[in-house]
């Protein structure tokens, strides 16, 4: 029965924000009790506000929002463990009530992605560095190569003396 | 008349895409010189015709001028100048105008600055940049024409939607656009690269100034929508997982992971295919952020465009643009030169990890946004994705991450010794023992995950804190050069340090505002004094106000600690009149361990009202980190290295190659 006196409500609640969507309302009662309250907001945290924007409905203010809230401290005041309250906001409105999706064979692919995704990747990343040889340093200069370089030296050398100073550090 | 003028302007813009898009592409293959040089006037032409629009769609909201269907509908007589102005942007059709001024300015931008590119590579980057204008002046006209008129013209507008009436979020679209549009050029330096088949450290150094622009917009973007967010929406969040909100928030991660791959390419040689991959993926998303928005795709706070056609149109420009580029990726990268290699453990190696985790933030979140629409697509079946799904995935990748960046910096290039950083970081673990033990103290017991919160900012802060001493030699050579010393470090490393203190400071804000929160909801009748944290919160009046177009009550609040006088806060609720809408303007007073947050609701009919109070601690580090984080973007940016059109641009590059050969 008791129920169905909240449905109605919804109904005209929703009828209701036809005509101001953004109305505000602080006018929540929160649990006496701190434990439920906390129990309470936990799971608000996790609902959608069906009609906002992606707004869980412990920060919407809109009164389908608040509604939901009072759902929620009411079934939690009454007993009702945070799964079960849960269960019966999916059972009105579906999965999408729920901001965290629960795990089941249409959203196996979006739980498993994060973790497989970071896992292959490490992977990928280490068999290429095993793949690529490093250790065995650079490819020796060859003798023209070296003569350059031998020549370069010499050159910086001499250059370098007096005029390099404060210099160094600009491309490091 | 000016409607016309600006009308007009676009179709010319437009035109002039169409030849800067074709000729110096063609003049860069055959190598005539006459029609590369016509790609910087190009640039410039189209620059000032897509302003020469903006400047006549403002002159329009402005003058209030009804008879423009677009100043009709989202504009008003009686609305202060300044939301008159920023209502150009605060629409559909307003805020493409706008984009696409953005992304000509980067054009001239590149075209001014890029003189000491070779000429034939400007040419073909400017002749991308081109073809994406093309396709947003294409949509413009095509679909969201701005200068449609009314016959007859109404009397009055609509007005604008009194949410977006407020600085934050006026200044909060431009912002972001440069951030959009600034990987525009990343995306075209890309492009123009696989077409010549060549790229190496010059090109990582003329990219990355403007991918650090469009990097420090974004972030300065993101973070203003959030404050906006914080203070606006009245309860006290500040970051939803919206659609929207991660639409901006994958361009920078993947900006950010692009950022730190261009070093590699530009010291090392090397990622190279990975870099020119990533400036792709960077505007992909950019393209894709403005199609979640502008379709109306997605249901949520920003979608002031629902219009499903348009969707059409963008979704055929995504394909085109997104698929055409990655096309020439597969077809090209090959050719692109392998370059440096280096050790797992090295610089190169913990960029490579920090592009790793960035790469697999990105696609996490845009798995997450996209999730459901395409389950809905597919099975009908309808999920949300919210906030618990993203705070699950990205903790413990941030965990590794924020890890990785305390010690990367202190790794050597090409090939680093672990052991060697292990040495540097004991002080490191232990601040971070002492930053945990400190919350500890401060706020009491928490869960497990906000002191390892703790710890790793402080870690990081600590690394930063001895790589500082390290290059400065601190300790080890006379104190009194300390200064020269420090202020002889190029600025581009001062920024990396800012910008990394500000990634722990961010840390530290969200960590202790998420876990210490202090909430109370009550109903207060005058005289009466709430308790919250330290706070004694005095509730005295609410009176009635009046703005230039809205109406207002005002509760009258005042905080003290232990007897102590500390704030003043007036809470508003507003009652817009055109249209008609009410917003909560909560009272904010920050301290610097935490924000006194106030909102005022509705009365209970017997003399009390109805209030939320907040303490919140730290909360204003949040956005203080990303300051910081723009500040070390503008401080590497200002890196005379980086600077483009040096006095003798000729003589540049020269010692740049000469530099660099050895490395290859």
């Amino acid at each position: 029965m008791r129920h169905y006196i909240y449905f109605a409500g919804l109904v005209i609640v929703a009828l209701l924000l036809s005509f101001s969507a953004h109305a505000v309302a602080v006018d929540d009662n929160p649990l006496p009790d701190q434990a439920q309250e906390a129990k309470a907001r936990a799971i608000m945290g996790d609902i959608r506000c069906l009609v906002c924007q992606n707004q869980s409905i412990e920060d919407s203010n809109a009164p389908l929002a608040k509604d939901l809230r009072d759902i929620v401290r009411a079934q939690i005041a009454a007993g009702s463990s945070p799964d079960e309250v849960k269960a019966y906001l999916v059972e009105r409105y579906g999965d999408w009530v729920l901001l965290k999706p629960p795990l089941n064979i249409r959203t196996l692919a979006l739980w498993l992605f994060p973790p497989l995704l970071l896992l292959g990747a490490l992977l990928f990343i280490l068999a290429r560095a095993r793949r690529t040889p490093v250790n065995q340093g650079p490819t020796p200069l060859s003798d023209a190569e070296q003569k350059r370089l031998d020549m370069l030296l010499a050159q910086n050398a001499a250059n370098s003396h007096g005029t390099h100073s404060g210099k160094e550090g600009t491309d490091s | 008349m000016i409607p016309e003028i600006g009308h007009f302007a676009l179709i010319l813009a437009l035109c002039f895409a169409f030849l800067a898009a074709s000729l110096p592409l063609i003049g860069a293959a055959r190598g005539d010189t006459r029609l590369i040089g016509l790609a910087p006037p190009l640039a410039l032409g189209q620059f000032f015709f897509v302003s020469l629009a903006f400047a006549s769609l403002t002159y329009a909201y402005v003058t209030s001028d009804f008879s423009v269907a677009n100043v009709a509908s989202n504009s008003h007589s009686l609305k202060p100048m300044l939301y008159k102005i920023t209502g150009v942007w605060g629409n559909h059709e307003g805020s493409l105008v706008l984009w696409v001024m953005t992304l000509t300015l980067f054009g001239a931008l590149v075209a001014l600055f890029g003189r000491s590119l070779p000429s034939a590579f400007l040419a073909r980057t400017l002749s991308i940049q081109a073809m994406i204008a093309i396709g947003f002046l294409l949509f413009l006209l095509l679909t969201s024409n701005p200068f449609e008129r009314l016959v007859p013209a109404p009397f009055e507008g609509n007005g604008l939607n009194p949410l977006l009436q407020d600085p934050g979020l006026a200044f909060h679209p431009p912002l972001l656009y440069l951030g959009y549009v600034g990987l525009s050029v990343a995306f075209s330096f890309a492009i123009a690269a696989l077409i010549e088949g060549r790229i190496g450290p010059r090109w990582a150094r003329w990219v990355r100034p403007w991918v650090l622009v469009a990097w420090i917009f974004l972030g300065a973007g993101i973070a203003l929508g959030s404050w906006w967010a914080y203070y606006e929406l009245g309860w006290g969040g500040w970051w939803f997982w919206d659609p929207v909100e991660n639409a901006s928030f994958m361009p920078w991660l993947c900006a950010t992971a692009l950022l730190h791959s261009a070093i590699v390419v530009e010291k090392r040689d090397a990622l190279k295919r990975w870099t020119i991959l990533l400036a792709i993926l960077c505007f992909s998303l950019s393209l894709l952020g403005t199609f979640l928005v502008r379709s109306g795709i997605l249901t949520s706070v920003h979608a002031f465009a629902v219009d499903a056609e348009r969707g059409v149109f963008i979704l055929i420009f995504l394909f085109i643009a997104i698929g055409g580029s990655l096309a020439l990726y597969a077809w090209r990268a090959s050719s692109l030169e392998p370059g440096g290699m280096f050790s797992t453990v090295s610089r190169e190696g913990a960029l490579v990890l920090n592009n790793l985790l960035l790469s697999v933030a990105t696609a996490i979140v845009l798995m997450g946004t996209l999730y459901p629409l395409l389950l809905d697509a597919l099975t009908g079946a309808k999920v949300s994705v919210g906030p618990p799904f993203f705070e699950l995935s990205f903790i413990p990748l941030s965990v590794l991450l924020l890890i990785a960046l305390g010690v990367g910096p202190l790794l050597a290039w090409k090939r680093g010794n672990l052991g060697r950083a292990a040495k540097l970081l004991p002080p490191a673990v232990l601040l971070a023992i002492l930053g945990a033990g400190g919350a500890w103290l401060i706020w009491g017991a928490g869960p497990v995950m906000a002191f390892i919160g703790f710890a790793i900012a402080f870690w990081l802060i600590a690394a930063i804190l001895v790589d500082i001493a390290q290059k400065t030699k601190l300790g080890r050579a006379p104190l009194s050069t300390l200064f020269q010393r420090a202020g002889g470090l190029p600025r581009s490393i001062w920024g990396m340090w800012a910008a990394h203190l500000g990634m722990a400071v961010l840390v530290l804000g969200v960590t202790a505002s998420e876990t210490w929160t202090e909430e109370k909801l009550v109903i207060l009748t005058p005289g009466e004094t709430v308790e919250v944290g330290d706070f004694q919160f005095g509730f005295k009046a609410v009176d009635p106000v009046a703005g230039p177009n809205y109406t207002a009550i005002r509760g009258q609040f005042s905080v003290s600690r232990n007897g102590r006088h500390v704030a003043d806060l007036w809470p508003e609720q507003r009652t817009y009149s055109s249209p008609h809408m009410e917003t909560t303007e909560a009272a904010i007073y920050p301290l610097f361990m935490g924000d006194l947050y106030v909102v005022v609701g509705d009365p209970d009919g017997i003399g009390g009202w109805s209030a939320r109070l907040y303490y919140k601690p730290l909360i204003s580090f949040i956005w203080a980190g990303v300051l910081l984080m723009v500040l070390g973007g503008a401080l590497s940016l200002s890196d005379r290295r980086l600077r483009v059109g040096a006095p003798h641009p000729k003589a540049r590059p020269v010692p740049n190659v000469a530099v660099h050969q050895p490395a290859e």
